[in-house]
């Protein structure tokens, strides 16, 4: 609850409604029997928009940083020296050395732990959405197809998860492993998060199922596999792929918070959620130790955002 | 006209204030009126004082913590107390504690003419019905335990069931000023624990209405309770029929509730509020900068430690030279003065600076950085099994710093791989040191109950102590700390303590890391320095107001 | 309508006691004993502890545990804290404090998130447009503990121009700062909203009408455009009310509210079940309810919907 305000963490009310509303137009918009053309009017779209080009950049830097960190600094991120280094300001005119952001509370490289803290980011943000979109997906589908029992099941679930309180949620998960690795972060994320994309998908299904040409389909004798694999899936991706994108940022963003909070990533992963958190105690006398990793941390979530964004965009044609 | 001028004045003081701390550190606390020696003292000013909501019912044997205990303190005095400085006894409500010759019947006389708050006359029936109520396991005291030294203990507080008796045998009332009290076995330093709150006295209205009294308490001490706003306020005031040499110099203390040490911080620094518990932690690089004189940077009697897990695979048959060589790997003086911010002191001993039997150097080699050393008695030690060890540490309060702090030394200094292992907070971590789930070492932390070394030792280290929860066993160690236990004097317990820190020397059950230091500081409202006791907590009735 | 209503107030009840029961066992597996953690590092007396918890109610099995404290929240009894004071009492002290800061931080949102989405939806395609769209989603990309300690280091310790804590829930400009911080996120989803419906609506027929009918322009944007393009909006800030209720945990822990975000961080490092119940059942309350009123509204604001 309290900390979805927080969090930016997509599951909560704002992103997804605000996302919803807006990202219910495509399965209407897209007209039936022509998925193809939508997908390919898309990409149209998005070549001509300048915010899609510079997410995709940025997206390439970063996944090729999260990549290979090696060829983007050859400090250690872990290698402290309090004696030489305590806190010393960054030399910006040393690009790419050790003390090109200057040193942190333990003497480590911030530059060092920039670059290596990125893969932590990236991976969670890209786990959890596939864990919330291929689990919350299947859920909001068969709820939405089936109608029913499935269906009441399912949503009662889902207004369950909606009033868990994020940290009480997260806790629990964290506490069921004995370790603070990717794994778990995604674990605890995707536990919380998957609602929101089943609700997007339970509607889309909805309005897609009663379409002509699924009455036409059954009426031809095709199997319920393949009606909603063949005919239903394809056309109520659209809403679902917009919230997940937008989400992959949210879910950086709430890693950040769970590491703020102590309850995230942990050593000796690298990551820029510890950093910042650790960095707090610095702020007064020290903003850099806080302001590089917030900065990539922000930009890794502007990056994702964006190309949600501009996704969404291109899928919806109301919004040309 | 004069408004106008005033006005003026107000605006431009706001201004300087604004500039002051918007340079992060306006030094304006030496001069004139906010000079803190200068001024006259107002024997009727309130001072105000940072607090977080005490956990527990206002009861004198139910405040485990140091919020609920603060007010305790005021609200309640005890038989004796600890001069501040060298930790000696103090009679405060006693004329007198004197033992037998084995130190096993105690004997103690009241002054009299001591009234409760209530006008209700303190006599030795106060105490022994306070501590019989206080001891009974189903009165739920959290600190019921420390009773148990007490003949007929186990009576009132049976390890399993219910209480066969509602007094203790060993409680014997001789007359309205005098009692006895008969221990199961000699404890030479059982005068030392009296001064805790948990032996305060406690009115015959109490035992009619514990609860209502702990909302409200009635005790003896130099302040009487005024008023509890929850999360707001908690109002004391100067007792004025208070008897005690210890007679508050103020006119009474207003308990201002903060969540954050930041909040506090801030309101200290615009004189809202007079004594703060500790500087936020992104203050403590700048905060004699920000407050002058008016800095409090003290000492107390606590350690900080990590602790190998005896029970695990790695630390089951080590050779204690591998500890040693661990704990000589870590750079305390570089830690101290970077990541702690000078808010520790290198600890040379097991016990806590300021304690009775405290031996400055007890640890002279083991606690000296020296890489060269410390690699070489790792190996003559046959190393650390699986080359890397780990130190577990809650996330809720500021250890990770400090933690990554000494895995970096030891990495450095040793090529042992070393983690922090957090634990998302202070359950989590308590749960797994109890249940023995420790992978590999874990941060301990010791804060005096009483200012004798036995209490440093005894309840850490013994093989059966309570506090021992490494699962360290060391026969010479527990026969000598018995021995000293038996002891009929204080200073022969003290002494053997002393040999048994040797002991303990050579076997490091313990890595001891530092010292605990008060970083706080007080508001220009206050006349002379803020005095502490030896426990990190300020003697609130001998801080002074100034006039206005 | 009243069967609609009376149907959605049933399916309340499962929600009710799942989501109960889920809060019961989650805090039950948790880590930790809150009765031996009052003794912190120092050495617990075991006979004290089962005394204790007998007297918590810890030593019965889970499910009685779960009736009887049901059975006691039917009564309007929320149970009691370890230091036993009622939990009802503790929630009265942090509601209030909650409920202005959401109020706070829904002013905020709305004024300024309608406002800057209306006028980037009027000029949509602009400079203005791409400006607002760029500042709403650097606003999104920001975690709130970034935003809050870098508002914080701005504005009250920089520029002093508000105060940096709250020490008194009562005083609207100390609680500015995190009202704005704890809005930030929502206005900018406000904003974006706003912007597509008016952008969406500016090129509806009924606008095309009132422009032939001759009608000004200020009258078309503040009548028509501004009434048919609030729906979701007002949805979508209907269900953010909720959401500022819950409390937060993070904004209010920055600057010192003693709000419910905060008496739940508490509660969960006490691992103290009552209070933990207690204030998600109220929020889970608070937000069926909510999520109800605003599916009515709905209805009444889009006379194209029908609930039967």
């Amino acid at each position: 609850m309290s900390e979805l305000t927080d969090t930016t963490l997509v599951p909560g009310h704002q992103a997804s409604n605000a996302e919803l509303a807006a990202a219910k137009g495509p399965s209407k918009g897209s007209g039936p029997g022509k998925p193809r053309s939508l997908w390919g009017d898309a990409w149209y779209e998005l070549r001509h928009r300048p915010l899609f080009w510079v997410s995709a950049v940025l997206l390439v830097l970063l996944l090729t940083i999260a990549a290979f960190p090696g060829l983007f600094t050859g400090a250690d991120p872990r290698d402290g020296d309090l004696t030489n280094h305590f806190l010393t300001k960054p030399e910006l005119s040393h690009f790419f050395q050790a003390d090109w952001f200057g040193y942190d509370v333990q003497g480590r490289s911030i530059y060092a732990r920039v670059i290596y803290g990125t893969r932590a980011s990236i991976m969670v943000g890209v786990g959890v959405t596939a864990a919330v979109t291929l689990f919350g997906g299947l859920l909001g589908m068969l709820a939405g197809y089936f109608g029913g029992w499935i269906d009441s099941i399912v949503s009662r679930i889902v207004d369950i998860f909606f009033g868990l309180p994020f940290l009480l949620g997260s806790m629990v998960v964290l506490n069921a492993f004995t370790e603070r690795k990717v794994y778990v972060v995604i674990a605890a994320l995707a536990f919380l998060g998957w609602t929101t994309i089943a609700r997007v998908m339970r509607s889309s299904v909805i309005t897609a199922k009663q379409a002509d040409y699924v009455t036409a389909a059954r009426a031809l004798g095709a199997g319920t596999t393949r009606i909603l694999f063949r005919h239903v899936l394809p056309n109520a991706l659209a809403p679902t792929i917009v919230v997940a994108t937008i989400s992959l940022g949210a879910y950086i963003s709430a890693e950040a918070t769970l590491s703020y909070l102590g309850l995230g990533l942990a050593d000796p992963t690298i990551s820029w959620g510890i950093d910042i958190s650790s960095a707090k105690d610095a702020i007064r006398d020290n903003p850099h130790v806080m302001l590089f990793p917030a900065g990539m941390l922000s930009l890794t979530v502007f990056a994702f955002i964006t190309l949600g964004d501009a996704v969404r965009d291109a899928l919806d044609p109301k919004l040309r | 006209m004069r408004g106008a001028k005033s006005a003026k004045w107000v605006a431009l003081a706001a201004v300087v204030a604004l500039a002051a701390t918007a340079c992060g550190g306006g030094d304006d606390s030496d001069s004139g009126s906010n000079d803190m020696n200068k001024g006259t003292a107002d024997p009727k000013g309130i001072l105000s004082a940072q607090l977080s909501e005490p956990q527990n019912p206002l009861q004198p044997a139910n405040a485990k913590e140091s919020q609920g205990s603060r007010v305790l303190r005021a609200v309640f005095s005890q038989l004796v107390d600890y001069e501040p400085g060298t930790g000696k006894l103090r009679y405060i409500n006693a004329e007198s504690v004197t033992p037998n010759k084995d130190s096993s019947v105690w004997t103690i006389k009241l002054k009299p003419g001591w009234k409760f708050h209530n006008g209700e006359a303190v006599t030795a029936k106060s105490y022994v019905d306070a501590w019989n109520w206080s001891a009974n396991v189903k009165n739920n005291q959290t600190n019921s335990s420390w009773f148990q030294d007490i003949k007929g203990y186990e009576d009132v507080h049976p390890e399993k069931g219910k209480p066969t008796a509602d007094k203790m045998s060993g409680l014997k009332i001789v007359n309205d000023n005098e009692f006895k009290v008969e221990l199961t076995s000699s404890v030479s330093y059982f005068s030392y624990k009296l001064g805790y709150d948990v032996w305060s006295p406690l009115p015959s209205g109490f035992f009619k209405d514990p609860k209502g009294y702990g909302e409200k308490p009635v005790g003896n001490g130099p302040y009487k309770f005024v008023s509890w706003d929850h999360k707001k306020l908690i109002k004391v005031r100067k007792f004025d029929g208070y008897q005690g040499p210890n007679k508050a110099k103020n006119g009474g203390i207003d308990f201002k509730n903060y969540t954050t040490a930041d909040a506090a911080y801030s309101d200290l620094r615009s004189n809202n509020l007079d004594w703060i518990e500790q500087i936020p932690n992104n203050a403590l690089t700048n905060y004699k900068t920000d407050l002058g004189k008016r800095a409090i940077d003290q000492e107390y009697s606590a350690v900080q430690s990590i602790v190998p897990a005896f029970y695990t695979d790695q630390f089951k048959d080590i050779d204690p030279k591998v500890i040693q060589g661990l704990s000589m790997a870590i750079d305390r003086a570089t830690i101290t003065k970077t990541v702690l911010h000078g808010s520790r002191t290198p600890a040379d001993s097991f016990v806590a600076r300021g304690v009775l039997g405290y031996q400055a150097g007890a640890l002279k080699e083991q606690v000296s950085y020296d890489p060269k050393k410390a690699k070489a008695l790792i190996k003559e030690g046959g190393g650390v099994p699986g080359n890397k060890i780990s130190i577990q540490y809650n996330a809720d309060q500021p250890h990770k710093d400090w933690v990554d702090a000494v895995c970096n030394s030891i990495r450095k200094a040793t090529g042992i791989d070393c983690v922090g292992d957090s634990k998302p907070d202070f359950q989590a971590d308590l749960n797994a040191r109890d249940k023995h789930q420790v992978k590999s070492m874990y941060r301990g932390g010791w804060v005096l109950d009483y200012p004798v070394n036995s209490n440093f030792m005894r309840d850490l280290y013994g093989s059966k102590a309570a506090g021992n929860t490494s699962g360290y066993d060391n026969k010479e160690f527990d026969k000598l700390a018995n021995k000293a236990d038996k002891a009929a004097t204080l200073d022969e317990t003290v002494k053997l303590y002393q040999q048994a820190e040797q002991v303990l020397a050579k076997d490091m059950p313990a890595i001891p890391l530092w010292f605990y230091k008060v970083n706080s500081g007080q508001s220009n409202k206050i006349l002379g320095k803020i005095p502490y006791g030896q426990d990190g907590d300020p003697i609130f009735t001998n801080v002074q107001v100034k006039k206005k | 309508m009243g069967r609609y209503v009376a149907r959605r107030l049933l399916q309340m009840i499962p929600v009710f006691i799942g989501t109960t029961l889920i809060i019961f066992l989650m805090v039950h597996v948790l880590p930790g004993d809150p009765i031996r953690a009052m003794w912190g590092d120092k050495a617990a007396d075991p006979a004290q502890v089962a005394a204790l918890r007998h007297e918590f109610g810890l030593d019965q099995p889970l499910w009685k545990q779960y009736i009887d404290y049901m059975a006691d929240l039917f009564q309007g009894d929320f149970g009691k804290t370890f230091g036993g004071r009622p939990v009802s009492e503790e929630m009265n002290l942090a509601f209030p404090v909650t409920l202005r800061l959401a109020a706070v931080a829904f002013a905020i949102e709305m004024i300024i998130g309608i406002g800057l989405g209306a006028w980037a939806g009027l000029k949509a395609g602009k400079a203005v447009d791409t400006g607002v769209l760029i500042f709403t989603l650097i606003v999104i990309s920001m975690p709130v503990f970034v935003l809050g300690y870098l508002a914080r280091f701005i504005f009250a310790d920089e520029l002093g121009w508000l105060p940096p804590n709250v020490q008194n829930s009562e005083d609207i400009q100390q609680l500015l700062l995190p009202g704005f911080v704890l809005a930030m996120l929502s206005m900018a989803y406000v904003a974006r909203l706003t912007r597509t419906t008016f952008a969406e609506n500016l090129r509806a027929d009924y606008m095309r009408t009132a422009l032939a009918k001759g009608l000004p322009r200020r009258r078309i944007v503040g009548v028509h455009l501004l009434r048919n393009s609030l729906i979701p909006v007002i949805t979508f800030l209907g269900t953010d009310i909720g959401a500022l209720i819950g409390g937060a945990v993070v904004t209010e822990g920055i600057f010192n509210v003693q709000g419910v975000g905060n008496l739940l961080y508490k509660a969960l490092g006490q691992r103290e079940g009552s209070t933990i119940v207690g204030v998600v059942t109220v929020f889970v309350l608070v937000i069926l309810v909510i999520n109800l009123i605003v599916d009515l509204l709905y209805a009444v604001l889009d006379p194209r919907i029908r609930y039967v």
